[in-house]
């Protein structure tokens, strides 16, 4: 168990992991110019409610455990804002990319 | 209570960012955060290896914080800032230990880390030597830490605002959406409980909402006013963030953090448990 319940650093997570039966919402916040780090990242639930928020590593890298259903990822920036929605159909990982601009 | 008495912008933070008397803490579980950069001047608290007791499950006792504050250069007399990740629940959490010690004079920065960071405000990697002080603390008041035998008592009789996520809430899941998912405790909430999300006491930067929206909203999702109340989610600084709306911004006299919460209640042998929606 987890002492805390802050959010942990985050790293990429590749295509290969193994979720071991987690439903894995994970992505890379970018720029047109490319990968922007250290944004606040949403996750949405499907009626736009707040669910869990993580601060993308200096890669850009985020990752949530959710459950199955309608989710929206928001990322907040200095420099901007931007969304990216995704649908979850039990255990697995779910690459979702976001941009920021 | 006036918002200015506990809130800070972070305008008026950027302001007073020398001025004698005024000390930024930053308080966070991960401390990293504060090695790549923190607001200038700010000293730095571990919420876990610094006010958590390292082998009861309790917070650091009076001793322990006099210790800490006088090792961080914190006088009794002066004004603490207190910020930090996480929308402030760890600050919010030393807010509450702060109050609970008798510091007078402890605001918190409204946005936290987030707000200074999404304004583009400066960060600095250099860290302030501040002179040991000889710091007094007193004996910690109890009239807002709720333990679990008067969390019980007060099913169906006191105001009992769930904070987590309505998904933890209904049992769903067993911890925030960030973290992996774990079977130690049971699922579900304590029955009579309302659900708030700590979140909708907040605006997406960070800031609390005002005094007027948090009225609506709680007494909305059915908190009696007249009564007494209680706040509790996974391990209590979620529900200090909440605590710190409820006490500090809308005024109630009487709420207490159940610091407990859901890690040591849904550990509990024989007590009730609902689960689903409210």
């Amino acid at each position: 168990m987890s002492d805390g319940c802050g959010a942990p650093e985050q790293t990429a997570t590749p295509s290969s992991t193994d979720t071991q039966g987690q439903v894995v919402v994970a992505g890379k916040v970018s720029t047109a110019d490319g990968p922007l780090g250290g944004a606040y990242v949403r996750l949405l639930n499907s009626d736009g409610e707040f669910v869990g928020e993580v601060q993308a590593s200096p890669e850009g890298d985020f990752r949530f455990y959710a459950a199955s259903g309608e989710w929206t990822v928001r990322a907040l920036h200095a420099s901007g804002s931007g969304e990216a929605s995704v649908r979850t159909d039990g255990a697995g990982l779910y690459e979702v990319p976001v941009t920021v601009g | 209570m006036s918002r200015e008495n506990v809130l800070v912008t972070t305008q008026w933070a950027e302001e007073n960012l020398n001025t004698p008397g005024v000390v930024f803490v930053e308080v966070d579980e991960d401390t990293t955060a504060y090695d790549g950069g923190h607001i200038p001047g700010a000293v730095r608290i571990d919420w876990k290896n610094e006010l958590q007791d390292p082998v009861r499950r309790d917070f650091v006792d009076k001793a322990g914080f006099e210790k800490l504050l006088s090792e961080k250069g914190i006088s009794n007399d002066d004004l603490v800032i207190l910020y930090g990740g996480n929308n402030n629940w760890f600050a919010a959490y030393a807010y509450w230990y702060f109050t609970l010690y008798g510091h007078k004079n402890v605001r918190l920065l409204d946005g936290g880390r987030k707000k200074w960071e999404l304004d583009g405000r400066e960060l600095t990697t250099e860290v302030p030597q501040r002179p040991q002080t000889s710091y007094v603390a007193q004996e910690q008041d109890t009239t807002y830490r709720a333990f679990r035998d008067e969390v019980i008592d007060a099913i169906n009789s006191k105001n009992l605002v769930d904070v987590r996520s309505p998904d933890e809430f209904t049992g769903k899941l067993n911890a925030p959406a960030h973290l992996p998912q774990e079977s130690s405790q049971r699922s579900g909430h304590i029955p009579s409980a309302i659900n708030v999300p700590w979140a909708k006491a907040a605006n997406e930067d960070g800031t609390f909402k005002s005094a007027e929206e948090l009225k609506e909203l709680y007494e909305e999702a059915g908190l009696d006013t007249s009564k007494d109340t209680i706040a509790y989610c996974r391990i209590g600084e979620r529900s200090s963030h909440t605590w710190f709306a409820l006490r500090e911004l809308i005024g109630l006299e009487n709420v207490k953090n159940y610091d407990g919460s859901w890690t040591e209640y849904g550990s509990l042998v024989g007590v009730p448990i609902e689960t689903g929606e409210q």
